[in-house]
Order: structure tokens, then C-alpha cells, then sequence
């Protein structure tokens, strides 16, 4: 693979962090503002999309910013996996932000521009790892991410918010500056680069133990990928305004701490060292119990961004799962479940958003018969729960049955039936509620005024929804890069 | 133990200045008057002071003004004059402690005329009030 | 060796001559105060940029002043270190001296000469320090930074005097130990040039007494630079000193001392007689520099009031310096180093900042910072920087010399420093995050609903230009620093002996 130098990827990264500045400007008029928040966000997808050809074609872009450290500089590198996450995560955010107008304004938030330019720095900040040529620039826009998302995390500025805004730094920055801060320093004193390299850069330079430990310390240093016990933090999150619910405790956040324990597993440690150490089978058993016990306490959640931040915790397992499997499918299920889970649980938070918009409802037990009042906010819930369960035709079947083949080919039968026995969990919680906003009565009291969400609201959950079936006819562009990212 | 005197005995003048800073020592941290303080922080200097001045000396050796003409022509047996450079560097350490002293009796007036009291216990007493 | 130029005295003798100038005209006329004291900084500053230029294109050299001879005269030592460090001072001087003007015409009306007088001595006598190549004008050096700095805090409100009074006890006992080291290395090599020295220990044979010398003088330079536990002085006499003075304390005092015991291993006496002849001596002081940073970040954290608390990170990061040039390995020296820099300006960021809350809240206890964001937002962004750059964020300086310092422990197998800096990094994010909840979260305990408090938010009331543009400027400078950490480490590096 031959990567050509090019200012491409630093644009796509510097965009929506230099257009936070015309935000804060255009702070007295919310009209020009969301036009630079959608134009930003436009602009982004498009200069990300216009590297995607040559990256098909096995090409790839790089970019190197500072030299600071000997032998490890800042420096971008657009790659099939880093591009393949960047794709995804950009243009969720076209709907997202889109979702954010309409959210923000119909219930007249305040601090809109702060929130507009933390979201436009965060989201500068998650194409930032994915484009991350080493472990030292990534590491640095995790970081930023978890700062800028504070602000968001912490928007109503109440007592809530700031319990959770606690809780949210103390996981992620804790974990961050404890756990993988060192395992990055040891990595770079033992292999002398911190470049990702298919295959890995670990391999024979240090003993069984010490690389167990290392790699002990990036799974709980990324925290944001929410594996148990560390997380604490997603449910906590979801104080946050439900756009921010969605796309970042939905898509970036969440993402950027999977993808970056993937980054590990794949182009640091490499598939080969961790199958002769065995180390992946056992990562892989460890997150099974977070994926079981992340749904089993979905169930018992009335809130319903709750039980989709405890669906969510479960299902990041599901890809470090399948990458920890080791096997050409499984990696292949894991990687492709980013994107399959990514579409289908912003459609779910959209729609949880689009029902507090609408009807200011919160929880499960108050949205008895809701659905034939918002038919179309229920109808994308459906699916997006659809895809989440694993059903075809939705895109989250192809992930998981790829998964499952993954389970298959490494002879893991526990893991076969763990992966079944979550997707009836995944079933078992999410259908009560289709069942209840479709066919349970009303509860006296409720008002028959409830109408759906505003159009800006409604249209990007359906966008999402849709995408969640297109992904299932149409997965061609994510396997290809999927391929091309896992046969490196 | 004769040992130990002997080592006592010929070397007594560092034993001195020891002798000297610990007294002075004890007494910058160990009083709780602060003129007690500067008056301990002096001894404390003045024997360093005397350590210098101690080391540049040698026996029978004279003061260190000689004869130019016979230097020159003779050159000079180093032994018999001590060495002046120490006793030049203290003049400079005797000024630094002084300007210190002076400093810290200005600083000690401010005190005074803020609390009244020169003792550390009191003045913490007054701060706490 | 390239020809040497009398540039590094000019910079030396611009603030010290003006200071008397100064001290003079300023009796006249208020109005020369201000020129009188930025115009030396300026003159010094740009010198030194332009010196430091010199010596990366050609090389450093010595000067002995009066054209005596080493080993007899005063010698100078103008080497890449000492031209970065030079910037250093003169720039840090400048941009606080910026922020101190209004602070002492505020604080000090109609005494600003005196002020004055003293700040420009203090600016000489480290720039001085820096420069020496002589361990007796080391001692005399230290002592006139001492001497005006004790002055400069006495000239305080309410305990000020008694802080000062501590400082000079302890300070003192300090520059007393430095000087009986410096005796018994007398006595052993009858020198006091360092390089001169330097050879000569060389050749000594182990013994007790250049132990002894040596044990004296690091024991004086810490206490000097406040490593834990000789800190003791260091809190009271740093916040209860006059803000302007305060400023100019904080970000260079203990890191010019920091220097200068990393002068007195490699110069005076060798890095392979400290390190390496005493293998237990060595680990044993890392321990201490790890304790030292667990304890005082422990410390920083029961404090109430923002200055005080900062001066508590300040001793914390003293540890850092002290631990990582021990470490005895390139990367941690180098980490040392680098922290020297970094911390000096993110330091200064921070202190600047306190100045700018202060000058509109009046006072820097926590109560007082509520609902800063919305009212001085251009600070409290500055203030977020520098604190992020305290917890070793990246891209800011703080993350790479906390980088180079974690890797060095790495080398060393020093798990114990390691911890520690670790432990560090996230108390003082517990800590400053604290102060951003502060003064993010809005005074009416956050009980209000979405919508209806945009109308009655606070209007925004900055801190005066005079503070608030080096704030800024020193800001920026975190990140620029952080970016440019790779040119920076190549000069450190070549200071750094060769078998590290």
C-alpha cells in the first residue's frame, strides 16, 4: 500500500475545528450559525469522501504535521480502516447536526453556540483518531475529544450535569492519563515507533507478560469503549441533550474508544501475536461479560436513554469481540459492526430525542399507545431496534452473522451461543416498547394533542433509518474497506 | 577513643565551626522569638565564615604580603604564606550576610508594627484571631 | 569556541543599570516607571533571542569577565542551554512585568520605583545565575536574588512580613549549605572555576569529603527550589507576596534553582561522580522526587484558594524536574529540561490568569470563581489552556515534557516516579477541573430550566488590556511550545553529555 503525502485529511480534520471560530462569531444570529454548522458538516463529509476512491483502489493519504517527539511525529494517515470509521462518523453528523437544529430550538435551549462549537470540535477530534497515523497523535485527539465533549455532556448546567460531568471525566480522563498514557510509553520504549503497522509493531520485543499487560492497560485505558467495569460513564452521559446522546454516546465517542482498542489489537500488537499468545480468546471471553450483563440491565431500565446507553454498552463489546476473535469473519463482523451499530442506534436516540421534543416523554412506562401518535418516529425505532437485535434486512444482521461465523471458525462454541443469547436479550428489550407504543392503550391523562417532532427533527431520523436498511442491500463500500483494512 | 581525641585535637577548628552551626542552627529553627532567629542565622554565618577562613590558614605560615622584587627574582615558597583567596571570597560572604541581616531586621520592624510582639507563637495567635 | 561578543552583558546589565536609573528618576516623575522597566526587559529579551541565534549557528563560548583568565578570573559560560534559558527569564520577565504594572501601581501607589528597583535586580541576578561559570559567584548571585526577592514579598499586606521572615530564615540555611559545599570542594581542589573544578574531581578518589560537598550543596539548592519536604516556606511567601511580584516569582524562581543544580551535576561536579558512584544516593533521590510530588499534589488538593493552590502544583512540579533529571537517563534529563521551560510558561499562564480573576473578584478563593465563564470568558479560556497543559494534555507543552519524564521512568525502571507522575496528572485534573466546574456551573446552584436564563446571563467583564494580552500571549505560547517541542529537545540534547 503506497500512501501519498496531501493536505486532504489535515483539512478534513481542521475543518470543523477552525469553523468553531464563524460559529462563536455568529453567536447573535442562530441562522447564519447552523448554516456554518451544516455547511461545516457537509464540507467535511464531502472532503472525506473525496479520498474514498483511492482508498478503494489500495491508495492512501498521509500527512505529517510536527515532529515532537524523535521518530514519532503528529501525523495523519488515511488508511481503509481509518477511513471506513471516518466515512461512517461524518456523515452521521450531517444528520446530527441537521437533528441538532431542530432539537435545540424547539425546545428553546440556551448556550446553543457553546454547544454548536463544542459539537464541531468534537467531531474535528473523532476524524482526528480516525485518521491518526500513530499512537501519540491519537492518543492527543482522544483527549480533546473527552474535553470538548464536557461542555456538551454538561449542557443544562444543573446539579445533574455536573454529578455526571464528574463522572464522565473521572472514567474517561482517569482511565486516559492511568491506564493509557503508560501503556503508550512502555509500547514506544520496548518498539521504538508508535506508527500503526499492519501486523504490528510488538511482535517478539517483549516477553508474554509484559505484553498481556500492555494490553490489559489499553483496554481499560480507552475507556470510552465502555467494556466493564469502566462504564460507568455512558449511562451517566446521558444527562446530555439527546442529539449529543445520539451522535456522541451513539457514534463518536463511543466509536472512538472501540476503534481505537481495534487500531491496537490490528496495527500494534497484529492479529499474528496475539493468536500465538492467545491473549485474543481471552479478551474475548472477558468482554462477553459485558455484553451479557449490559443487557440484562437494559431490561430493568425505564428511562429510555438509559436502556439504549446500556444497549450501547453491550453492543461496543460485540465489536471488540469480534476483533479479539482473531478470524478473517469475525474481524471482519466486529470492524463492519461500527458501522451497522452506529446507523442503527443514532435512529434510536434520534427517535428517543423526537419523542421528548414531541411529547417531553422520558420514560418507557409513560409511551403507552404513543406510536399511533408518531407512526413515522416509531416506525424508524423499529427498525433501527431491528437492526440493533440483528435482523434482516437491516444492516445489523450482516455484522452479526458474520460475527457468529467468526465465533464458528475459532472453534469458540461458548461464544456462539453468548452472541445468541444476547440478540434474544437485545429482542427481549427493545420489542416491549414497539409493542407498547403500537398496541397498549393510552394511559388516561394523556393528552391526544402529541404530534410528531418538528421536520428537522423527523427527517434526519429517517435518513438514518433508512441507511440502516440500505446498509443491508448495499454493503459493498464498508466490506471492501473492511477487507482491505483486516488482509493488511 | 584516643584515637578519636587525637582526631578531635588536630583538627579542632573544624570541630569549632561544627560546634558553631549547630548552635546556630538550633537556634534559627529551634526558638520561637524571631530576634532569637537572626541571632542564630548570624552564627550560623559567622562560622561558615570561619570555616573558610580556617581552611586558608597553614602553620607558621605568614600573612600573604610579600616582597615583589624578591618574588620575581626568587619565586615564592607557597607554604609560607597562607591562602588569601578564602578570606577575599568571605569579605563578599560577610556582606551578603549582612545586606541578609539588614533585610531581615527591616522585614522584623514590619512585623512588629503589624503585631506588635516579636514572638512567633503570639503572632500566629493574632493571625488566628 | 566562536568569538565571543559582549552581548550577553549588555542583556545582563540592562535591567541591573536601569534599576538605579530607575530608582533615581522615578522619585521625579511616575511617568518613567513603565518605560524605565519594560525597556530594559524588551532590550534584554530581544538580545537574548538574537544571542541564542548566535550560539545555535556558531556554537557556545566562554567569557571571562575583565579578561582574567580561567581558571583565576570570572569566568561566564554562554552555551545553548544558557541562551534558552535567557530567553527564558527575559521573556517570562517582560510579559509578566506586562501584567505586574497595573497590579503594583494598584497595590504599591507611590512606591512603584522601589518596587521597581528591586523586580530589575531580581531579573539581573537570575539572568546571572544563568550565566555563571564560577561556584562562589554562584553563591553571591543566589544570594542577591534572595535578597531582593525577600524584599519584594515583605512589601505584601497581612502576613506578607512573616512569610518573608520564614523565607529569609530558610532561605538562608539554604544559600549557607550551597556555600559549605562549595568550601569543602575548595578545600579538595583548591579551585572555583567550575569546568576547572570539574577536571579536577575527575581525578579525585572517592572520599567522604566530596560526598560531604556534595550532599551540601544539593541539600542548599533544594531547599532553594522548595523540593518536598523543604518546601515549607514556599506557599505563604509566593501567595501572600504582592501579585506583581508573585508573577516573576512563580514561573521562575524555583526553575532558574531547578537549573542551577542541573549546572552543579553536569559542570561542577560530573554527571558519572553524581550518578553513578552512588547508585543507592541516586534512586533514593527519584524516590524522594516521587513522594515529593504525591505529597505536595496532596496538598494542592485541601486548598481553598486558587493562588495557594497553584503554589502547592508549583512545589509538586519541582518534584517532577528533581525525579527526572535523577532518573540519570537521556530521556528524563531531557524531560527535566524541557519541564523547565514548559513549566515556566504554563506556570506563568496560570498565575497571569489568577492575576486577571483577581483584579475583578477581588479575591481567589473557590467561592469567588463562580460564573467566570460567562463573565471573563477570554481568561477563562487562557486559564482552561494553562490547566490543561498542567494535567499534560496534548497538544499543550505540559503533555511532552511529562511525556519524555514518563518515559525516562520507563528506562529507569523507576515504577515508583512513574506512579507518580500519574498520580499527579490526575489529582491536578481532579483539581483544576474543580475550578472549571467552579466557574462553569452558574452561582444559582443549577436549579433553573433550559430556556430561561439566556435572558438574565451576566455581562461580560474582562479583565484590563493590560492583563489580559500576556495572558493570552502566554497561552498561545503553550501551544506553540507544545508543537515545537521537537527543535527544542534537539537543543537540549546537545547540552546533555554524550554517553546519555
Amino acid at each position: 500500500m503506497t500512501y501519498t503525502p496531501s493536505l486532504i485529511p489535515l483539512a478534513a480534520v481542521l475543518i470543523s475545528m477552525l469553523g468553531t471560530i464563524p460559529i462563536m462569531l455568529s453567536d447573535r444570529r442562530p441562522n447564519l450559525r447552523e448554516s456554518w454548522t451544516l455547511l461545516i458538516a457537509v464540507g467535511k463529509f464531502l472532503l472525506v469522501a473525496s479520498m474514498l476512491p483511492s482508498v478503494l483502489a489500495g491508495g492512501g493519504f498521509t500527512f505529517t504535521l510536527f515532529e515532537v517527539i524523535p521518530g514519532v511525529p503528529i501525523a495523519l494517515k488515511v488508511d481503509p480502516l481509518g477511513m471506513f470509521f471516518a466515512l461512517v462518523a461524518s456523515f452521521l453528523w450531517i444528520c446530527t447536526s441537521a437533528y441538532s437544529i431542530g432539537y435545540m430550538r424547539t425546545l428553546q435551549e440556551h448556550a446553543q453556540t457553546r454547544y454548536f462549537a463544542s459539537f464541531a470540535l468534537a467531531i474535528s477530534a473523532t476524524i482526528g483518531v480516525a485518521f491518526s497515523a500513530n499512537l501519540l497523535t491519537m492518543y492527543l485527539f482522544y483527549e480533546v475529544l473527552s474535553l470538548s465533549t464536557y461542555p456538551l455532556v454538561t449542557h443544562e448546567q444543573n446539579a445533574e450535569a455536573r454529578r455526571s460531568g464528574r463522572k464522565y471525566l473521572t472514567y474517561i480522563l482517569g482511565t486516559s492519563i492511568g491506564f493509557a498514557l503508560p501503556a503508550i510509553i512502555i509500547t514506544y520504549s520496548i518498539a521504538g515507533t508508535l506508527d500503526f503497522t499492519a501486523g504490528g509493531i510488538l511482535a517478539g520485543k517483549a516477553s508474554p507478560a509484559l505484553l498481556g499487560l500492555i494490553l490489559c492497560l489499553f483496554v481499560a485505558g480507552f475507556a470510552k469503549s465502555g467494556i466493564m467495569p469502566f462504564h460507568g460513564w455512558l449511562p451517566a452521559a446521558m444527562v446530555a441533550p439527546t442529539p449529543v446522546s445520539s451522535f456522541l454516546h451513539g457514534v463518536a465517542v463511543v466509536k472512538v474508544g472501540v476503534f481505537s482498542i481495534v487500531r491496537v489489537i490490528l496495527d500494534i500488537f497484529g492479529p499474528d501475536l496475539l493468536r500465538s499468545l492467545d491473549y485474543g480468546v481471552i479478551l474475548s471471553y472477558f468482554v462477553c461479560i459485558t455484553i451479557l450483563v449490559a443487557s440484562l440491565v437494559a431490561l430493568t431500565q425505564d428511562n429510555l436513554k438509559r436502556r439504549l446507553a446500556y444497549s450501547t454498552v453491550g453492543q461496543l463489546s460485540y465489536i471488540v469481540l469480534g476483533v479479539a476473535l482473531l478470524t478473517p469473519s469475525g474481524m471482519t463482523g466486529g470492524v463492519l459492526h461500527i458501522a451497522m451499530h452506529a446507523f442503527g442506534k443514532i435512529t434510536l436516540f434520534l427517535c428517543a430525542g423526537a419523542i421528548y421534543v414531541a411529547s417531553h416523554k422520558k420514560y418507557i412506562s409513560q409511551m403507552d399507545g404513543l406510536g399511533r401518535q408518531m407512526p413515522i418516529t416509531f416506525g424508524a425505532f423499529f427498525l433501527g431496534a431491528l437492526s440493533i437485535i440483528g435482523l434482516p434486512p437491516l444492516g445489523g444482521f450482516i455484522s452479526k452473522w458474520n460475527l457468529v461465523i467468526g465465533a464458528v471458525e475459532a472453534d469458540q462454541l461458548p461464544i456462539l451461543i453468548i452472541l445468541l443469547c444476547s440478540s434474544l436479550l437485545n429482542a427481549a428489550y427493545f420489542l416491549p416498547i414497539i409493542y407498547r407504543a403500537f398496541f397498549a392503550q393510552p394511559a388516561a391523562g394523556v393528552e391526544p394533542t402529541i404530534k410528531e417532532a418538528p421536520i428537522f427533527c423527523l427527517v434526519p431520523l429517517c435518513v438514518t433509518a433508512i441507511g440502516s436498511v440500505v446498509l443491508f442491500f448495499y454493503p459493498d463500500v464498508f466490506l471492501r474497506l473492511v477487507k482491505l483494512a483486516i488482509l493488511n | 577513643m584516643s584515637g578519636l581525641t587525637a582526631e578531635i585535637v588536630a583538627k579542632y577548628n573544624y570541630w569549632l565551626y561544627v560546634i558553631l552551626m549547630m548552635v546556630g542552627l538550633y537556634a534559627m529553627i529551634g526558638k520561637r522569638n524571631l530576634v532569637k532567629k537572626l541571632l542564630g542565622m548570624n552564627i550560623f554565618q559567622t562560622a561558615i565564615i570561619l570555616f573558610y577562613v580556617s581552611m586558608g590558614v597553614k602553620r607558621d605560615a605568614g600573612i600573604p604580603i610579600v616582597n615583589k622584587y624578591e618574588v620575581l627574582k626568587n619565586g615564592i615558597d607557597a607554604a609560607t604564606v597562607v591562602n588569601p583567596l578564602p578570606h577575599v571570597l568571605m569579605l563578599t560572604a560577610i556582606v551578603v550576610s549582612v545586606s541578609v541581616t539588614g533585610v531581615a531586621l527591616a522585614v522584623m520592624l514590619r512585623i512588629y508594627r503589624e503585631y506588635g510582639t516579636l514572638e512567633e507563637d503570639e503572632i500566629l495567635e493574632k493571625i488566628g484571631k | 569556541m566562536s568569538t565571543p561578543t559582549n552581548l550577553h552583558l549588555y542583556i545582563l546589565a540592562a535591567p541591573l543599570v536601569t534599576a538605579f536609573v530607575l530608582n533615581l528618576l522615578g522619585r521625579i516623575s511616575r511617568a518613567w516607571v513603565m518605560p524605565l522597566t519594560l525597556g530594559p526587559l524588551a532590550f534584554s529579551t530581544i538580545g537574548s533571542i538574537m544571542l541564542l541565534g548566535q550560539v545555535l549557528s556558531e556554537g557556545g563560548f566562554s567569557y571571562t569577565v575583565g579578561n582574567w583568565k580561567p581558571p583565576f578570573g570570572i569566568e561566564l559560560l554562554v552555551d545553548p542551554l544558557s541562551a534558552l534559558m535567557l530567553v527564558l527569564i527575559s521573556g517570562v520577565a517582560l510579559t509578566a512585568t506586562v501584567s505586574a504594572l497595573p497590579w503594583v501601581e494598584r497595590e504599591h501607589p507611590g512606591s512603584e520605583h522601589l518596587f521597581f528597583t528591586l523586580y530589575l535586580i531580581l531579573i539581573a541576578g537570575l539572568m546571572g545565575l544563568v550565566l555563571t561559570a564560577d561556584a562562589f559567584n554562584l553563591y553571591v548571585l543566589l544570594e542577591i536574588t534572595s535578597i531582593t526577592s525577600y524584599g519584594l514579598i515583605a512589601m505584601g499586606k497581612g502576613r506578607a512580613p512573616l512569610a518573608s521572615f520564614n523565607y529569609i530564615i530558610m532561605g538562608s540555611i539554604g544559600a549557607c549549605f550551597y556555600l559549605l559545599g562549595v568550601g569543602y570542594l575548595y578545600i579538595l581542589t583548591g579551585s572555583l572555576n567550575m569546568a576547572d573544578i570539574a577536571a579536577i574531581v575527575k581525578t579525585l578518589p572517592q572520599s567522604a569529603a566530596l560526598a560531604t560537598a556534595f550532599a551540601f550543596a544539593m541539600v542548599g539548592l533544594w531547599v532553594k527550589m522548595a523540593l518536598f519536604p523543604l518546601h515549607g516556606w514556599l506557599p505563604n511567601a509566593y501567595s501572600l507576596a504582592p501579585t506583581g511580584a508573585g508573577l516573576l516569582f512563580a514561573p521562575l524562581m524555583t526553575k532558574v534553582t531547578i537549573y542551577l543544580m542541573i549546572r552543579v551535576i553536569l559542570n561542577l561536579f560530573t554527571p558519572e561522580y553524581v550518578f553513578f558512584s552512588h547508585p543507592l544516593v541516586q534512586s533514593g533521590v527519584v524516590w524522594a522526587a516521587a513522594i515529593g510530588i504525591v505529597c505536595a499534589s496532596s496538598l494542592a488538593l485541601a486548598q481553598r484558594d486558587l493562588r495557594r493552590m497553584l503554589t502547592y502544583i508549583l512545589i509538586a512540579e519541582v518534584g517532577y524536574m528533581v525525579g527526572g533529571f535523577w532518573l540519570a537517563n537521556a530521556q528524563g534529563m531531557t524531560g527535566a529540561i524541557l519541564h523547565i521551560f514548559n513549566d515556566a510558561v504554563m506556570t506563568l499562564c496560570l498565575f497571569l490568569a489568577a492575576a486577571a480573576i483577581a483584579s475583578r473578584t477581588g479575591s481567589l478563593s473557590f467561592e469567588n470563581l463562580r460564573g467566570l465563564y460567562k463573565t471573563m470568558p477570554v481568561t477563562m479560556a487562557a486559564f482552561t489552556l494553562g490547566a490543561f497543559s498542567i494535567i499534560g494534555v496534548p497538544p499543550t507543552c505540559g503533555f511532552f515534557s511529562k511525556w519524555y519524564l514518563l518515559q525516562g521512568a520507563v528506562q529507569a525502571e523507576q515504577w515508583g516516579f512513574l506512579a507518580a507522575l500519574l498520580f499527579s496528572s490526575l489529582v491536578n485534573a481532579i483539581m483544576l477541573f474543580r475550578i472549571f466546574e467552579l466557574a462553569y456551573f452558574s452561582d444559582d446552584h443549577g436549579d433553573h430550566h433550559a430556556g430561561d436564563h439566556s435572558h438574565h446571563a451576566p455581562a461580560v467583564q474582562e479583565a484590563p488590556l493590560p492583563m489580559l494580552a500576556p495572558l493570552v500571549l502566554t497561552a498561545a505560547a503553550l501551544l506553540v511550545i507544545g508543537l515545537g517541542t521537537g527543535p527544542l529537545v534537539q537543543v537540549i540534547r546537545q547540552v546533555l553529555p554524550q554517553f546519555f
